[in-house]
């Protein structure tokens, strides 16, 4: 056997050990880029293998936490990929404007930007007091950064951009307040937006949505973990309800799939059939 | 002595400014039955499409594709997708992700090199090529530590020559070509090994 071969069950006991201990599961998401994080804690904390890491994370609440917030996915910015949103604007929201209340789940919500996008996108089009977001993560460090809405201000001329390609009706300096080098967003944007704590590989169906965004958070999990994800999306929707991805990833290889059709491809965004 | 033939198993090629030229010479020389998948990092303008793949498979008789997450590798050319890192799992499928840029790139060299490790060991051959960075300066090092092959392009045939430069001086590469030579060695390399394993 050889190192690699090693480190590979030193991987799959860190992993167990995480599950046993903390809860977190992360025996499903693609080991890959998973490697690159962890190993990326491991020189950082300079300790000499796995299994040295898996006894510190046994015996250290803060060293696990370290470890989270790598573990866990946190890049994001607002109107990422602004023709997804476009394509919203474009085809789902007059939809969405049949319904006199909606409910909207953004799961793997991270620090928030794609929520407050979404707040301000209603807005505009006039639905966002009749809607209710539920904004999710499996990271609580993350959650709150996102309830507070307070961003660095060198992201705001890609932000601005990205608003303005995404079809923005307004300027999009009515949207936030500048304070020193961040950026604090308006509160009535997070009025209606419900930040809480959900594991996509271990919690359950929590309402009837009308729409769910989950964007490039399916690229991280295994084919296995995928089908449990998209099937609680498929129970979570309901009829003619809207599913949006990211732009690499797809419904196609999921058991779910002949329950959805393509609403707009290149964007990845679906309508459940029944 | 059959175990110390090295039986090639993957290609993985770098490259940056300059690359779509570059990219297009090495594959021309490669006949359609080329018995090894090429995985490819090029770096791209994030909001640019899939245009590459499109113009290299106008250049060669490979099968060339933009790189789907979960695809199982078999013998084509596929490229990585602007603004994603392209890795390579152990049981040779392709996945992305949109971690941080490495190397102020995304998708970045060393990301794609440093999972094939895990995925071929030593069977595997990377090539550095034109480039304005020093991304896949790390990926060759751990490469050559874990035994496989490494092609530079020689730095004076290349656009930008700083990635080539950043490769060879971290560590000790087992070629340096000029552009139009990498793509008839690699093929004689891949054909040879084949050949002389078979008589084994």
């Amino acid at each position: 056997m050889n190192d690699i071969e090693t480190q590979n069950i030193e991987l799959q006991l860190l992993l167990q050990a995480i599950y046993l201990k903390y809860g977190y599961d992360f025996r499903n998401y693609s080991k890959a880029s998973l490697k690159r994080r962890i190993n990326h804690r491991l020189l950082k904390e300079g300790l000499e293998s796995l299994s040295a890491m898996q006894h510190k994370l046994l015996y250290d609440v803060h060293f696990f936490d370290r470890l989270l917030l790598d573990m866990s996915i946190n890049v994001t910015e607002m109107f990422r990929d602004p023709s997804f949103y476009l394509a919203l604007r474009k085809y789902v929201i007059p939809k969405l404007k049949q319904h006199s209340f909606l409910k909207i789940w953004h799961a793997g919500c991270s620090s928030g930007e794609e929520a407050y996008s979404m707040a301000i996108i209603l807005k505009e089009e006039g639905l966002y007091d009749n809607t209710q977001i539920y904004a999710t993560d499996m990271n609580e460090v993350i959650l709150k950064q996102a309830k507070e809405g307070i961003f660095k201000i060198n992201k705001l001329k890609q932000y601005t951009a990205n608003y303005q390609k995404s079809g923005g009706l307004e300027s999009f300096s009515n949207y936030y307040v500048a304070h020193y080098d961040h950026v604090v967003m308006d509160k009535s944007l997070k009025k209606n937006i419900l930040f809480s704590d959900h594991n996509l590989a271990i919690d359950g169906v929590f309402g009837e949505m009308n729409l769910i965004l989950c964007r490039n958070v399916l690229i991280y999990f295994n084919s296995e973990l995928q089908n449990r994800v998209l099937k609680l999306f498929f129970d979570s929707l309901g009829k003619d309800s809207f599913l949006c991805l990211g732009s690499k990833e797809s419904i196609y290889f999921s058991k779910t799939s002949d329950a959805f059709k393509e609403v707009v491809k290149e964007e990845r965004i679906y309508r459940k059939l029944y | 002595m059959k175990n110390e033939i090295n039986l090639f198993e993957a290609v993985v090629i770098g490259s940056s400014a300059g690359g779509i030229h570059a990219l297009s010479s090495v594959l021309a020389a490669l006949p359609s039955e080329f018995p090894l998948p090429i995985i490819i990092v090029q770096h791209l303008h994030p909001h640019s499409d899939s245009y590459l793949a499109h113009i290299l498979s106008t250049k060669c008789e490979l099968k060339v594709k933009q790189a789907d997450e979960k695809e199982t590798i078999t013998n084509a050319v596929y490229i990585a997708p602007p603004n994603y890192h392209l890795l390579i799992e152990e049981d040779r499928s392709l996945s992305l992700s949109i971690d941080k840029h490495v190397n102020f790139a995304r998708p970045s060299v060393d990301v794609l090199f440093e999972s094939a490790i895990y995925a071929y060991q030593d069977k595997l051959i990377a090539i550095i090529l034109t480039g304005a960075n020093n991304d896949g300066s790390q990926g060759v090092k751990n490469i050559k530590e874990n035994g496989g092959y490494v092609i530079v392009q020689e730095p004076t045939t290349a656009e930008a020559d700083a990635m080539p430069k950043a490769a060879i001086a971290a560590t000790k590469v087992d070629k340096i070509l000029p552009l139009e030579q990498i793509g008839p060695y690699l093929l004689a390399m891949v054909n040879h090994s084949r050949r002389v394993h078979r008589f084994l």
